[in-house]
């Protein structure tokens, strides 16, 4: 909403600087988001006075002015003006000077060979308005030599952003009256010259629709006549952002950033017979005065005739029988829409407008007549003519609120004691009328208001919020306590664990391509409105995301990159918190002492994946590494760990080839990922650990070699040796493993036993032995001879 | 016999030797079961007393010389053999030692946790709710029903193929208040919460992301006021950035879900084109910057999450981290924090020892 200064003191008695008008604005609630001085755009623009006139000698439209323009010595210009002559007093940019209108900055030219030193500006050069015919002629008293921004007068212009709740300062009027009520000014009271109808209202005006258009207002002025408007509405205009077309349009446009009240005002020679409010027809189609056709539901209320929609109801006019400059007589609509449908209209639509943007936050309900008692004065006054009788079809909703207060809400809800004295009188000032009881009624044009704490809000605001005092919340005693779920601090500790190994932690987004979303395993949110393509699918995987990272690191030549991620899959059950890492290019960039750089390898994940686990609080050691690694992962390098067929705790390995060639990566890439939310939760347990002292005898090891089938998983030989003595064996580890010439394998194991209370002898350690060899050749696993 | 020459002689021949063999053949030679001083002495029982009483002592000195010159010889070929081994072992230090790895926690992760932090002293629990939301979560049990004309301002994503169980519309949540209410409805009052999360806009420029991170902060009391909400937000953000000086402006505003809203900027200095929290805006150099939202929690959003507002009542508040990430620790494009770029994350990350504690400061300094 934008406004200029002089505009504001028509509602407002004032002395009150620039700054302190705006420091008031936000201190209300009204935050200005700039304040700009057209003066400002001036600068480098002088009054001048046209010494000689000639013709330009090589081209027949051009003249070679010169000019004083208080510099001591005649300036001499180029001018295409037909108005531009001797003795007249316009303004000159001079070099240097930046053209409001057009952006560029004047310099020193030579036009068709002769020498121009500056321009004589139009209207519309300067940014003042539309005017383009000529130069801006001034007064013949101007004074010649000053700077015009001075001559044109200092009005500064406040941009304030309004709030969705107050329809009311979508005028100056109530911006002004928000400023009364903080003290600010004076609120000048609203004087309306009513003028009375000379003539019945020519045509029937009805609303068919009293939902969506609960009253229409209308009057018919004849005989106008529509030219430009008076300087004073365009300054008014333009200093809203608005452009200044003809003084009918203007003055409602006008009427609408003044108090906030849209009208609308059609040319009468366009419309045949009754103007009413109806439903639109499905299948109706209205051209808009922005030059768009606009398809309308039978949801959507318009202004029609006998014959044809002329209005989008609220939102926007017809272009047919928009004003123009032949129009004589012209029919006035002040109506009251149903925000909602107006919002639904417009949204529906795509269709915004100033209208719309009042009408969807509730216009003043009891404002009709007033605001077609403003717009018949500006008219008759501006474009002469004569009014006919008012008509009134249907009845605004007007019903006043009323609202039960209690002037201690603004200590026990807002934070400062007002005195009730002084809450009734700031209510006052902004249009509440409260009875001794505290009934307060809620005017008109404040549809926010709808309970107490609106109240509270409103003597708050104006006694100001910086005068609330700070109140420390309350504290429980002692220490502060542990608010941390187990979820919450597990995913922290896999966050840092992950990183502890080196890992960098990345945050990808949560949408992908369909394509990405497919090699993740297929999404199942689709987005309706993505921002893009690349973005329109909810992650079903977080690996699509980061391999992409990958991509972009590699390209920008990383050699190692070490990636994780902690967020959600979001699949058709819901989302699930899942860690996913990545480990491409070098393992081991190449060293002085250890040769080539290493890649990475399906072990690095599952190493990783462990520890993660662990960290987790995952019970590792029955973890089964099995097969069923999803498609994205290379076939015969990838396993999921599992603590039974169904429970699939992680899953890692190399990349698949296929897969990185989507994602445009070479060379091999191990990944991991976790499934966070099927690791088993952990009992709540006490600090205490188990008992344990660490024992007084000294372990035995002891060696095995094993031929076994290719094809026998090491991890089982190992699980079934561990398992076959849980009292005594405590370690196995396979330290060595090689392919025999027949094809079957050599594994060789050592197997750590622990004695507890004596020594083992001899026929312990064979019996422990024999226990080994007997669980492993179950699994065809022979002793090497 | 001449014990005095043979003495030298041995000696000699001890100090001549310079291997450890040579010096062993020696041993053996002179003390050795067969050795000549070993003979020397088995001659001692053959002699008469008075015999022995002469000799004895010339023996057992030559004996000795001989024993104590083998063993300082010994020590000292040994130490010789050491440092020339020592010698041939000698590394060049200067050169490089395989680098060690270092990986980082995300500073939107670290924030969070920062946050996680004071909270938990002034009594809040952090709490979490899903990202694809229900439209009633998101909107309407926040004071803003269908046709709300803020819910267009919310640049919303949408489901259009999936409606929950009861019918409503799925959405990506377009901040993180959802979760006041999913709280409520858990858990009833008193509450003292914050809840970080992702949250999405459709709105990609240079300064927003569909994607982003927020924290709201929830508590519901029985006599909970503005002021507390002033003091709670003071309290954050001076723990939050380590500074005494913060200083906050209360501008009313307005959100559908708080009533009174309040809009809330920190002033800060302009120091060399960066913005330095700290100072009143109003100050010379100064300015003050839109920070956070807040307000008292609407009566009808309490409602809705099924608590008496005649009973309870209490104050919310929402901040963006990514935007207190970057106050903090001084990056400027937001765009930066989703790209994965390793030299970013390296820059901008955090060792994962860096946990935040209150005895240490929550912060990182560089």
């Amino acid at each position: 909403m934008k406004f200029s200064l002089s505009w504001l003191k028509d509602h407002l008695e004032t002395d009150a600087s620039v700054t302190a008008i705006s420091a008031r604005l936000n201190a209300i609630g009204l935050e200005v988001e700039g304040i700009e001085n057209p003066a400002d755009r001036l600068a480098g623009f002088r009054i001048a006075k046209v010494l000689t006139a000639a013709p330009h000698p090589n081209a027949d439209k051009l003249r070679v002015l010169t000019v004083d323009a208080g510099t001591g010595e005649a300036v001499q210009v180029v001018c295409g003006a037909p108005n531009a002559r001797a003795g007249m007093i316009g303004v000159l940019g001079l070099a240097g000077a930046v053209v409001p209108g057009g952006g560029f900055e004047l310099r020193k030219s030579a036009i068709r060979g002769i020498e121009s030193n500056g321009m004589m500006c139009s209207v519309r050069e300067l940014g003042l308005g539309e005017e383009h015919d000529g130069i801006l002629e001034l007064p013949g008293d101007a004074p010649v030599g000053a700077a015009f921004a001075d001559y044109q007068g200092s009005d500064p212009v406040f941009d304030v952003a309004i709030t969705p709740n107050r329809p009311d300062c979508m005028g100056v009027y109530g911006i002004a009256r928000d400023l009364a009520a903080a003290g600010l000014g004076t609120f000048k009271p609203l004087v309306i010259d009513h003028r009375a109808g000379s003539f019945p209202c020519p045509l029937p005006i009805r609303t068919d629709d009293p939902e969506g258009c609960p009253a229409f207002f209308g009057r018919v002025i004849k005989g106008v006549t529509n030219g430009p408007s008076p300087q004073w509405l365009q300054d008014r205009l333009i200093s809203a952002g608005q452009r200044p077309i003809s003084a009918l349009v203007d003055i409602t446009n006008y009427v609408m950033l003044a108090y906030g009240r849209p009208a609308h005002a059609y040319d009468l020679a366009a419309v045949s017979g009754a103007m009413f409010a109806r439903r639109a027809h499905l299948g109706e189609t209205c051209v808009a005065l922005n030059g768009k056709e606009y398809a309308l539901t039978s949801a959507m209320t318009v202004i029609a005739d006998e014959v044809q929609v002329h209005d989008i109801a609220g939102i926007m006019g017809g272009e047919h029988s928009g004003c123009s400059e032949t129009t004589t007589e012209v029919l006035l609509e002040v109506a009251y829409f149903d925000p909602t449908r107006i919002g639904n209209t417009g949204r529906a639509l795509n269709l915004a407008s100033d209208a719309r943007q009042r009408f969807e936050r509730g216009v003043d309900p009891a404002f009709l007549d007033t605001g077609l008692a403003l717009l018949t004065d500006l008219i008759l006054n501006i474009c002469g003519g004569e009014p006919s009788e008012i008509v009134r079809a249907g009845t605004p909703p007007a019903l006043p609120r009323l609202i039960k207060y209690d002037p201690a809400l603004a200590e026990t809800l807002g934070g400062v004691a007002i005195p009730a004295a002084k809450q009734r009188e700031t209510l006052a000032a902004l249009g509440f009328a409260s009875d001794a009881g505290w009934t307060v009624t809620v005017p008109t044009w404040r549809p926010d208001i709808d309970a107490a704490p609106d109240l509270v809000e409103e003597v708050v605001r104006i006694h100001g919020l910086d005068n609330i005092a700070s109140v420390a919340l309350p504290r429980s005693e002692g220490v502060a306590r542990p608010t941390a779920t187990p979820e919450q601090k597990q995913e922290r500790r896999l966050r840092r664990a992950a990183a502890a190994l080196g890992l960098n932690e990345a945050i990808t987004w949560s949408f992908l391509s369909e394509k990405e979303a497919d090699a993740g395993g297929g999404g199942t949110w689709v987005l309706q409105n993505p921002i893009s393509e690349d973005m329109k699918v909810m992650r079903p995987s977080l690996l699509p995301g980061l391999l992409s990272a990958v991509r972009r690191n590699l390209d920008r030549g990383a050699s190692s990159v070490r990636l994780f991620e902690i967020g959600q899959r979001y699949l058709a059950d819901g989302e699930h918190p899942t860690l996913v890492l990545v480990l491409a290019g070098d393992k081991a960039a190449r060293q002085w002492h250890s040769g080539e750089a290493q890649p990475f390898d399906a072990f690095d994940a599952k190493a990783m994946c462990l520890h993660l686990l662990r960290e987790a609080g995952a019970p590792v050691d029955n973890l089964m590494v099995m097969g069923d690694a999803d498609s994205v992962y290379h076939p015969g390098q990838s396993a999921t760990l599992r603590l039974g067929p169904k429970s699939k705790l992680a899953s890692f390995g190399m990349v698949h080839p296929a897969t990185l060639k989507e994602f445009d990566i070479s060379g091999p890439v191990a990944i991991a990922g976790i499934h966070i939310d099927a690791i088993p939760t952990k009992k709540a347990a006490d600090f205490a650990r188990p008992p344990y002292s660490p024992p007084a005898l000294q372990a035995v090891k002891r060696d095995f070699a094993f031929v076994v089938d290719a094809a026998l998983p090491a991890g089982d030989l190992i699980r079934a040796i561990r398992g076959c003595d849980k009292a005594n064996i405590v370690a196995v580890r396979l330290f060595d493993r090689f392919e025999m010439p027949d094809g079957k394998l050599s594994l060789a194991v050592e197997v750590t036993m622990q004695p507890a209370e004596q020594s083992y002898d001899e026929g312990a350690l064979r019996a422990m032995a024999e226990r080994v060899t007997a669980a492993s050749a179950k699994l065809g696993a022979m002793l090497r001879g | 016999m001449d014990y005095a020459a043979t003495r030298d002689e041995a000696l000699a021949r001890i100090a001549g030797t310079h291997d450890l063999g040579a010096l062993e053949s020696l041993r053996v030679e002179f003390l050795g079961k067969a050795g000549s001083i070993s003979g020397l002495l088995k001659t001692l029982g053959a002699m008469s007393a008075e015999n022995r009483q002469t000799v004895g002592p010339h023996i057992h000195a030559l004996r000795e010389s001989v024993s104590t010159a083998l063993s300082a010889r010994k020590t000292a070929l040994e130490t010789a053999a050491m440092n020339a081994q020592l010698a041939r072992e000698t590394l060049d230090l200067s050169l490089p030692a395989p680098e060690g790895l270092r990986g980082t926690i995300h500073p939107v992760s670290q924030v969070m946790d920062e946050l996680a932090e004071i909270f938990a002293d002034l009594g809040f629990a952090v709490a979490t709710g899903p990202e694809i939301e229900d439209d009633w979560h998101n909107f309407t049990a926040l004071n803003m029903p269908e046709n709300h004309p803020a819910r267009a301002m919310h640049d919303t994503f949408y489901f259009p193929d999936q409606t929950a169980a009861d019918g409503k519309a799925m959405l990506l949540r377009t901040h993180t208040s959802p979760v006041q209410i999913r709280a409520m409805i858990a858990n009833g009052a008193p509450i003292r919460i914050i809840a970080p999360g992702r949250v999405y806009r459709s709105d990609s420029d240079a300064t927003h992301t569909p994607m982003f991170h927020q924290v709201e902060g929830l508590v519901i009391d029985r006599n909970i006021h503005l002021g507390h909400l002033k003091w709670t937000l003071e309290t954050f953000l001076k723990a939050f950035f380590e500074r005494d000086d913060i200083v906050l402006r209360l501008r009313p505003s307005y959100f559908p879900f708080t009533e009174p809203s309040v809009e809330v900027d920190v002033g800060f200095a302009l120091v060399s084109g960066r913005r330095i929290l700290g100072g009143s805006g109003d100050a010379g150099g100064h300015g003050w910057m839109e920070l956070l939202g807040s307000g008292m929690i609407n009566r009808k959003v309490i409602a809705a999450g099924g608590l008496d507002p005649d009973a309870w009542q209490g104050f919310a508040f929402g901040v963006g981290v990514d935007r207190l990430a970057m106050l903090k620790y001084g990056m400027d494009d937001l765009r930066a924090f989703f790209d994965g770029d390793v030299r970013w994350l390296q820059h901008y990350g955090f060792s994962p020892l860096d946990v935040p504690t209150l005895s240490a400061g929550v912060g990182v300094r560089p």
